[in-house]
Parts: C-alpha cells; structure tokens; sequence
C-alpha cells in the first residue's frame, strides 16, 4: 500500500531478525559451557527420565537459578543459557513495541503489548 | 550407558531431527518428541520441555535468514500472536491436568496431519473482496514478485483465522512443538495471505508462541537441564545446516520421504498411548 510504511516494518525486523540470532548463539554458548562442566564432573549412570518427577525448585524459578549459577552449578549454567533463550522472542515483541512507537502506530502499540503482557504472566506468575 | 555417551547419542539424534524438521518444513520439534519418547523412553513431559526449549532456537536462530527474503509481516504476525500466546497458556495449563496418553495421542494425530499438510499443494489464491476488520488492522502488505514489481495482498476471514490460530497455540503449549503447519493452514486457507508470507510469519510467530508456554513449563519442572542440553544443541545445529542444504536439494522428494517417517512415528505414538506404554 504505501511503500515507507513497508520499508520501515522491513527495517524493524532486520534489527529484530539480528538480534534474535545474536540471543540464539549466546544462549547456545551458555548451555553448552554448563553442558561441559555437568560432562567434566562424574554422574556415574545416564539419567532416567522415563518417569516424570517435576525438577527440584532451585531450578525452575528465577532467584534459585541465578544462586546455583553464583555458585557455578553446572544444571543451573544451562538453566541460565535456557532463559537467555526463553528470552529473546519476549525481547523480539518489546522491540516491535518500540519499533511501532516509532512510527506512531498506536493500535499495533497496544496489540504488541498485549502480547507481551501474556508472555510476562506465563513467566512470572505462578504459584 | 553413560551419562556422557546418553548426551552424545542424545546430541546426534536431535541433530538429526532437527535437519529431518528443517528439510521438511515441519520443524524439529515434531520429529524430537517421538524420538525422545519411543526411542529413549522419555517421559513425554521431559520430551515436550526439551523440544519447546528446541523450537524457540530454531526459529530464532532462523529469523534473520526469513526477513532478509522481505515476505514476513509483522502486523499479521502480531495481531495472531494475541491468539496464540492465549492457545499456548491454555495447552500448557492442560499438559499439567490430562493423562500422558492422551498427550501422546493427540501428538500422533498431529504427526499424521502434519505429514499430509506437508506434501498438499499450496496455491496462491487471488485476492477476492478483502475483509473490513483486515483494512481496519492493517493486516495488509506487499511482497516483491518476480521482475522487480510489488504484489498486494490483504487479509480475509480474519475472524477464522484467529479462531484457527488459538487451536495452533493450545497444541503448541499441549505438545511441545511450533505447530507451524496450523499456522500455515490458518493464514495460507483462512485467510488467504500469499504463501510465503505464510510461511516466513509463521516462522517469526513460532518462537514468541513457545516463549508463552516455557514459562509454564519452566514453573512446571518440565525442563530437565541434562536432557534440554544435547537435544536443544543438536536440533539447532541440525536446522541450521538444513536450512543452507534446502537451497540445493530436490524438494518435491525428500518431502514424500519424510512425509512416509513422519507418518510411522504417528502410528507408532498412537498405538503406544492406546497400549498404555508412553
């Protein structure tokens, strides 16, 4: 329809496009320092996973994985690296909020917010 | 078996799922859980975090290859992600209340559907009469055709699609997989947008609808850092050197193969969850 409109969307996810490659290789880097270590020290047997037991909470909320990563635990490494991952479609949305900001779009402003507002609660509310 | 050589196979098998998604189109996500599942008798829980975690790499890491083609639109993308972000709350929440079987189960039909989704020609119908509410939320766009000329599109059926949209992120949240294939469906059948702006949005769409179930995953302690770690590696490695092989290889082939691998895998997890064994 009118082409700086099209050429602007073209520019946002450019940067959005780099960024999220960017995110990708860092969260790839993190999970397989921590991979590394959790490989260097001795586990004796593979692990069972054949049945489910939900993972111990030092490892599924924020403030325990952050603890175990100061204290280089090597689980908690590739829990980080899997949140830096989890991240960059959340930082992708918040970019295009700006990006729309930009151009003075009000309605896709609110749209993109409401998107983020859904992926904030499925991060940060739980019991 | 080791812990070091389970991580080893683990890391070969999903770099294999992962060329075997790209190749196919149908994402690595699809071909992991059935891996993980009935070949190394995962939990399907443990195998639905490891593949989510997967599929938000995938298509991140594929993003910037997609808009430098200049189809995806990211109004569309956005408007559709309110549906389903929503769909995957809702199919996460459900991974937590139904049985396993029943996952597998519904994971079985969808390989199946998927398989034959795959190999159906697409064709890229003309712009009827376009949809109000579309002119109303911009879900309109150009895309570069051909000899150097712009071709328009705009949205139809909005409504249906958004409907079909929230399907596609409840089985997404349920099953651990980017569901592309319904989101193609949605946008390339409902609402008539060109084919590769289908498919390149979709792509975009699929990691921020499997961000909104990691969360919950996350909280549920589905994601096992042993397990995630090879299977998230692999499957990225594998969809990166798919993506670059796709440009030579002969599509129309390879995918009537998968299609025939993907199809086993469905009848397998089917007949598993019905024999109680997954």
């Amino acid at each position: 329809m009118n082409s700086p409109t099209v050429w602007n969307d073209h520019r946002i996810e450019t940067w959005v496009g780099v960024f999220l490659r960017t995110g990708v290789m860092l969260a790839a880097a993190i999970v397989l320092t921590g991979g590394i270590l959790y490989l260097a020290q001795d586990h004796g047997p593979r692990p069972d996973y054949s049945h489910f037991y939900a993972e111990p909470r030092q490892l599924t909320h924020f403030s325990g994985i952050l603890h175990g990563v100061a204290t280089f635990n090597a689980e908690s490494i590739i829990m980080l690296g899997l949140l830096v991952l989890i991240a960059t479609p959340v930082a992708r949305v918040v970019m295009c909020i700006v990006g729309f900001l930009f151009e003075r779009d009000r309605l896709y402003v609110a749209i993109s917010s409401v998107v983020l507002a859904i992926l904030l609660y499925s991060l940060f509310f739980h019991r | 078996m080791t812990a070091l050589e389970f991580s080893l196979i683990l890391l070969v098998s999903s770099l294999a799922a992962g060329l075997l998604g790209a190749l196919s189109g149908l994402g690595g996500g699809v071909v992991i859980v059935p891996v993980l599942t009935i070949l190394f008798h995962v939990d399907i829980h443990y195998a639905i975090g490891a593949s989510l975690v997967s599929v938000i790499a995938t298509s991140s890491g594929a993003a910037a290859a997609y808009v430098r083609e200049g189809f995806s639109n990211i109004r569309v993308g956005m408007f559709l992600e309110i549906a389903t972000t929503l769909g995957a709350l809702l199919g996460a929440w459900l991974t937590t209340r139904v049985p396993t079987h029943s996952i597998g189960f519904v994971f079985g039909l969808v390989l199946l559907y998927s398989a034959y989704a795959s190999l159906k020609q697409r064709n890229d119908a003309l712009t009827q009469k376009p949809d109000p509410l579309a002119l109303r939320l911009k879900l309109q766009g150009s895309f570069p055709s051909g000899q150097g000329s712009q071709q328009s599109y705009v949205a139809q059926r909005v409504p249906a699609g958004f409907g079909l949209m929230t399907v596609a992120g409840t089985l997404s949240g349920l099953l651990g997989i980017g569901s592309g294939a319904v989101k193609v469906i949605a946008m390339d059948q409902a609402m008539r947008l060109p084919f590769k702006v289908s498919t390149t949005t979709s792509n975009f769409m699929i990691g921020v609808t499997a961000a909104a179930s990691a969360g919950l995953y996350l909280h549920s302690g589905y994601l096992a850092p042993a397990l995630v770690m090879p299977v998230m590696l692999g499957v990225l490695l594998g969809s990166l050197i798919g993506s670059r092989l796709l440009v030579k290889a002969q599509v129309r082939t390879l995918k009537v193969v998968f299609a025939l691998v993907i199809v086993a895998l469905g009848i397998e997890m089917i007949v598993n969850s019905l024999r109680g064994m997954l």
